[in-house]
């Protein structure tokens, strides 16, 4: 069987054991942990996409989880802050995800020109000037958030079900993103993340194309802002802020930011951790207790991104010493000093510190 | 052809909103908080010595930010955090200087008791960063988003360290009697303090200019920006540069703190915003540009001091969108900054 078979074979496995989860596991774990997963998976997949197959690694994803939250909530909301419509929660689901791939139109088309580093501040710099946005603008939000938002009656009763809404809304995300991959448009955007002077020379429209895949990104996120603001019943602004928005990346991250699957693996990671880290036995002698997690997190991440930047995946398939974040082809990252690299077999002279290893 | 009717095609994307702005502000602005400036002129000078003021103290910050990515492609994303660690640090070398935990009013603080505490937070920030650099970022010189996510994970555990550490509660310095005073500026109050920020911000400026213009270690700097392979062809041991660039960068952002802290006041999560005020600065100026930490400082000062004051009054809450309308007409016209240049 080919790797791509294998990896095929592999996933429809994992979607098995996940349909058959709630019949075996219980509430608390299908509830609190896998449900909760399936959704940080989606908002990570979104990052991951972005960062494997366009070379942009954004942080401007859970922004768009949440504007899709908080258009559920002013569209559903009958009392309580926000614009209190009213509405029916299937039209709402509608509105929501119209309205963040919008947004995400908007927000990738003003950082269409920017790349590699420089988008990953650009789209930092959105997350936090949504943040404030939903918090000063008391007409849609406010500090406090909105509160008492339930999902549509199919979803409602037995946590499962939200649970299975989860999962169909993580395989679709999977499925249109390996979809995507083999459509004319995917093999542009890869071409895009290796050579984008080269495409744009071909007559390829690179900024168009890359509004375009931050737009599909955005979709797929604001999925998971529904979801979001189902399981919780609620969103505030601290919800987005800027520790959630980086903990998305390092939930991506530690998932292994080059395969899509990555992006379920880290949110298992952070979740599970999140809930059992307590319950380790001697864990607190040695000055860990529930309330310093996000040093764990920290220090997790710290030595995940120094040993093997590929994060779990990359443990597991033995390329931990690769990283393709960058639009460039990867460094190797074996090599630790500049000193004593040479120069790329080309006649270019070097622009920057990425070309001079 | 084409290419100057794209030209003047950006010159009138960044024309159009700066010539309605300064309309509105000059005369129509009659239903906000400041009024026009036709009817206020003095709460219109108020205005713009409150944008000045506060991109003095952006330009600090940022200042910091851009020296250290400039030179070495590392976007240090505990920027906020160091600001943070030496704000707190400060504050409670203040407290014990005076000998008092809380209630400190100026006239307990002399201008020593603001200055050593200044640089005591500062030097503490500069140690760390320098260890930061010297531990995390040496060895994966070039590897940018790398590095970018190492001081995602420090941001993370320190902020977590810091809560632990000094609490959830706001914190903030006193400013020396010598300067929390007024001054009437045509008809209006103003407070020093502010004018001092920017006159500090002044002096940073200056120093800043004279270290990388007219010392052998900026000329080094400058030529590490421009071409780093060839200063190291030529010997100089650029390393020791670099550890030096990293320590000013992170005494600038504790500088930066302890401003805020006296200013404003300081608690858990000022680091992101920080971190914002820093990214939004480099990213209008350009990054890795003095010149562009300065540009950008002044239009930021402006847009947050401009937006809350000749705003119609219930549409205030809005303020903080013009920061982001700023930022993707400057975008839209340089996509890497006023005096950014592409890679």
């Amino acid at each position: 069987m080919n790797a791509a078979g294998r990896r095929t074979t592999g996933v429809a496995a994992a979607v098995v054991l996940l349909a058959v989860m709630p019949l075996v596991a219980s509430g608390f774990f299908v509830n609190f942990v896998l449900t909760r997963t399936l959704i940080l998976g989606v908002a990570a997949a979104s990052i991951v996409f972005l960062a494997s197959y366009v070379g942009m690694v954004s942080l401007a994803q859970w922004l768009l989880v949440g504007v899709a939250a908080f258009t559920v909530g002013n569209c559903v909301a009958e009392a309580g802050k926000g614009l209190k419509l009213g509405l029916n929660p299937w039209l709402a689901v509608l509105i929501a995800v119209a309205i963040s791939t919008l947004v995400a139109f908007v927000l990738g088309a003003i950082a269409s020109r920017t790349t590699d580093i420089y988008f990953l501040m650009l789209t930092l710099t959105y997350a936090v000037i949504g943040y404030y946005v939903f918090g000063q603008v008391t007409s849609i939000s406010g500090f406090g958030g909105i509160t008492g938002v339930s999902p549509p009656g199919l979803f409602r009763g037995h946590p499962a079900r939200l649970y299975y809404a989860a999962l169909v809304a993580s395989i679709a995300a999977y499925a249109v993103f390996r979809a995507v991959r083999r459509t004319p448009f995917g093999l542009t955007l890869e071409g895009i993340r290796d050579d984008p002077v080269r495409m744009s020379a071909l007559g390829f429209n690179v900024p168009l194309h890359r509004t375009l895949a931050f737009t599909i990104a955005g979709a797929v996120a604001s999925l998971a802002g529904v979801l979001n603001i189902w399981w919780n019943g609620q969103v505030d602004p601290t919800s987005i802020n800027i520790g959630a928005t980086l903990i998305l990346l390092i939930v991506a991250v530690i998932g292994g930011i080059n395969q899509l699957e990555g992006a379920w693996l880290g949110a298992f990671a952070y979740v599970a951790a999140n809930n059992y880290l307590r319950s380790l036995p001697l864990i607190d002698r040695i000055g860990i207790t529930e309330a310093r997690f996000n040093t764990v997190v920290g220090v997790l991440v710290l030595l995940i991104v120094v040993a093997s930047p590929n994060g779990i995946v990359g443990i597991l398939t033995g390329t931990s010493g690769r990283l393709r974040l960058a639009a460039h082809p990867a460094p190797d990252l074996t090599t630790t000093d500049l000193s004593d690299t040479t120069k790329p077999p080309t006649n270019v002279p070097p622009t920057n510190m990425e070309e001079t290893r | 052809m084409a290419n100057r009717a794209g030209v003047d095609r950006r010159t009138l994307v960044a024309a159009t909103p700066a010539a309605l702005v300064l309309i509105w502000v000059g005369f129509l602005a009659r239903g906000t908080s400041a009024g026009a400036a036709i009817d206020q002129p003095g709460r219109f000078v108020i205005t713009i010595l409150d944008g000045l003021t506060s991109a003095g103290l952006f330009f600090v910050v940022a200042a910091g930010f851009t020296l250290i990515f400039g030179l070495m492609r590392t976007v240090n994303m505990a920027h906020g955090s160091l600001f943070l660690l030496a704000a707190y640090l400060a504050v409670e070398l203040q407290q014990r200087m005076v000998g008092k935990r809380r209630n400190i009013v100026p006239d307990d603080v002399d201008l020593l008791a603001w200055v050593v505490p200044l640089l005591g937070g500062s030097a503490v920030a500069a140690v760390a960063g320098l260890a930061i650099y010297l531990l995390l970022l040496r060895w994966n010189h070039g590897q940018e988003l790398r590095q970018a996510l190492i001081t995602v994970a420090l941001t993370v555990i320190l902020a977590d360290q810091m809560l632990a550490r000094f609490g959830g509660l706001a914190e903030s310095m006193t400013w020396p009697r010598a300067v929390s005073h007024f001054i009437e500026i045509l008809g209006r109050r103003y407070a020093t303090s502010r004018l001092f920020i920017l006159a500090i911000a002044i002096v940073v400026g200056i120093a800043l200019w004279l270290w990388l213009n007219r010392t052998r270690m900026g000329i080094v700097i400058r030529a590490g920006v421009a071409d780093q392979a060839m200063v190291r062809a030529l010997g100089i041991n650029i390393g020791v540069v670099f550890a030096v660039t990293f320590f000013v960068g992170a005494f600038l952002a504790g500088m930066g703190g302890v401003m805020a802290a006296s200013f404003a006041g300081v608690a858990t999560g000022t680091d992101g915003q920080w971190l914002l005020n820093s990214l939004v600065v480099v990213i209008i100026g350009g990054l890795g540009s003095i010149k562009g930490a300065v540009a950008g400082s002044l239009l930021y000062g402006m847009v947050t001091a401009m937006a809350p004051a000749y705003l119609p009054q219930d549409y205030t809450v809005y303020s903080i969108i013009f920061t982001f309308v700023l930022l993707a007409v400057v975008l839209a016209v340089r996509p890497y900054g006023l005096f950014g240049r592409p890679e």
